[in-house]
């Protein structure tokens, strides 16, 4: 096993217990935006389908590193761009606030 | 890679875990979600530096058709359809993860056609990762797929069942697995990777059919655990740890929310996965004793929710299918200039995927802190007046306490029988999902008020403006 192996699996591990320690704090209020977020999150896969795209020498893996692009950027710009769309609407003033259709 | 893309992707990674830290309140929530923005652009734009990418036209066109489709997508989804596109980004995530990992595969055999295979010496566990990333991505976005028609209603929401299901999936599992550890130990095989993303693509669509429409929450979540974990193995394949960090802090997500909606539920994954509940929708013992709920008016309801000092409202997702959010707000407003004590109780599983009923409330000018989640709530509902239930029917179903051969019992639910007095909006005396009769809608202190919920709301709320103005 190689070197870059084992530091990727402490990595790996390490980033289990981080995120059972942050997602364990988000109020049950926002998991919508959390899927929502975390999922663009996941669109990180664009990093790894930018190198397949651009390594220029025309072959398959060139096509589908394109395809992947458009689909992890969907991914990443669809889901932030919806998470703060509804983070925006989250709004304290309990009592105070009139509501109603806007 | 150079350490200064290194260490970028390391400001990337903070940046993600710190966006999902500040999700922990609705104050810095928005920040957050900012922050985890710039580390995915800052990370976007050390990746274009790197001095493997050779030619920017694929790229760009790439980035522009994803981008914009994205933003078409985030912009024109109206909030009781996030669930679907949750699920369809899901998808896209775990898609980009296979082709991302079939792509190093073909690179990493010479590249020249699928199927030549010129490399000398590959690594085994670089051909290991690649097999699993390329399975769990294929499953996520077929079953992605699969989950969000039928939430969209493009496909049927009933669980479809065949004998030997289990089994099935089993084996293809299996199969899928068998396959890969051939390629490991040769790795020249050119078409079993393709058999790979084949077989996921069949697990993904039929482990995700036999899931009734109501259980949908979990697969969703399931899902979401999966595009990360996916993405996660992905950066095994290119030893990138930017990826793996976020993807597994994806993956750990999605199983954190998973086990909610289950536990919500009381009930294990397997049997979300496997039972086909709602399939077989049988009404037992109905009609063996005549029942007799008490039927009230409009105006019953006004004046009981008008001399009431707490009111608990529950909704359910009836209440968003009758796009009646906005009036319930204009009731709950109304009432609280009168120095009535409002407050909106909120189960886990109210709405189609986990926090949904929060993002209909909000989007109605419900302040968040008017929402209290169930644990919170529960204990206030003996010192409360009214319980007002719209739109929702098994998240009160009091037989969930002690009816043991329901199929509710045991899971948590609002205590809105233990309110001085209920009352019920509803449709008719149809029972939910569960096909459970609910004894709430039976009781003395229940006045049950039948019709649309945003035709009640809206008389209940005409009604308390001419009561002001008398």
């Amino acid at each position: 096993m190689s070197d870059a192996l084992i530091i990727s699996i402490y990595v790996f591990v390490l980033a289990t217990f981080v995120g059972v320690e942050v997602i364990s704090k988000v109020p049950p209020l926002l998991h919508t935006p959390l899927m929502s977020g975390s999922n663009a999150i996941s669109g990180i896969t664009l990093v790894g389908s930018l190198i397949a795209a651009g390594e220029g020498h025309g072959g398959v893996s060139v096509v589908l590193g394109t395809i992947a692009v458009v689909l992890a950027t969907i991914n990443v710009v669809g889901g932030f761009l919806v998470t703060d769309r509804m983070l925006r609407m989250f709004r304290a003033g309990g009592g105070r606030k009139s509501g109603g259709a806007s | 890679m150079s350490p200064a893309i290194a260490i970028a992707y390391l400001v990337a990674a903070v940046s993600f875990i710190l966006g999902l830290k500040m999700l922990s309140s609705a104050r810095t929530a928005r920040r957050g979600n900012l922050y985890a923005a710039f580390g995915m652009l800052l990370a976007i734009v050390v990746t274009l530096l790197d001095q493997r990418i050779l030619d920017f036209r694929y790229i760009v066109a790439g980035l522009v058709v994803g981008g914009f489709a994205g933003v078409l997508l985030a912009v024109r989804v109206q909030m009781t359809g996030m669930p679907q596109l949750v699920g369809l980004l899901n998808g896209f995530g775990g898609a980009a993860s296979t082709l991302v990992a079939y792509a190093e595969y073909l690179r990493l055999s010479g590249d020249a056609s699928i199927t030549s295979f010129s490399a000398a010496d590959v690594d085994q566990v670089v051909v290991s990762t690649i097999v699993l990333s390329v399975l769990i991505g294929t499953v996520t976005f077929f079953g992605s797929l699969v989950a969000a028609a039928k939430l969209h209603g493009v496909m049927r929401s009933a669980p479809i069942l065949y004998p030997m299901q289990k089994q099935i999936n089993a084996v293809l599992l299996a199969a899928a697995l068998v396959l890969g550890v051939m390629l490991v130990a040769a790795p020249s095989l050119w078409y079993i990777p393709l058999a790979v993303i084949g077989l996921a693509a069949v697990l993904g669509v039929t482990s995700v059919i036999p899931v009734g429409g109501a259980d949908m929450p979990v697969v969703i979540s399931l899902m979401n655990s999966y595009s990360g974990l996916a993405g996660a193995m992905t950066g095994f394949v290119l030893s990138n740890n930017v990826l793996i960090i976020s993807g597994t802090l994806v993956g750990t997500s999605g199983l954190i929310l998973t086990d909610i909606m289950c536990k919500a539920m009381n009930r294990s994954l397997a049997n979300v996965l496997f039972a086909g509940v709602g399939a077989d929708y049988s009404p037992e013992e109905a009609a063996a004793e005549q029942k007799t709920v008490i039927r009230y008016t409009p105006e019953d309801i006004a004046y009981t929710l008008e001399n009431a000092e707490s009111v608990i409202i529950i909704p359910g997702y009836g209440l968003a299918v009758a796009q009646a959010q906005h009036v319930l707000q204009e009731l709950a407003s109304a009432l609280m200039r009168r120095g009535v004590n409002v407050r909106y109780a909120i189960h886990p599983v109210a709405g189609r995927m986990p926090g949904h009923m929060n993002v209909l409330l909000a989007e109605a000018n419900v302040p968040y802190d008017l929402l209290v989640e169930m644990d919170r709530i529960n204990d206030d509902f003996q010192n409360t007046d009214v319980a007002l239930v719209i739109g929702a029917n098994d998240v009160v179903n009091p037989a969930a306490r002690y009816k043991k051969n329901s199929p509710l019992y045991g899971m948590p639910i609002l205590n809105a029988d233990r309110a001085r007095t209920a009352i019920v909006c509803k449709r008719s005396l149809n029972p939910g999902f569960a096909g459970e009769d609910n004894e709430l809608f039976y009781l003395k202190k229940t006045m049950m008020v039948f019709g649309d919920a945003k035709a009640t709301l809206t008389s209940l709320v005409a009604m308390m403006r001419k009561s002001v103005d008398s």
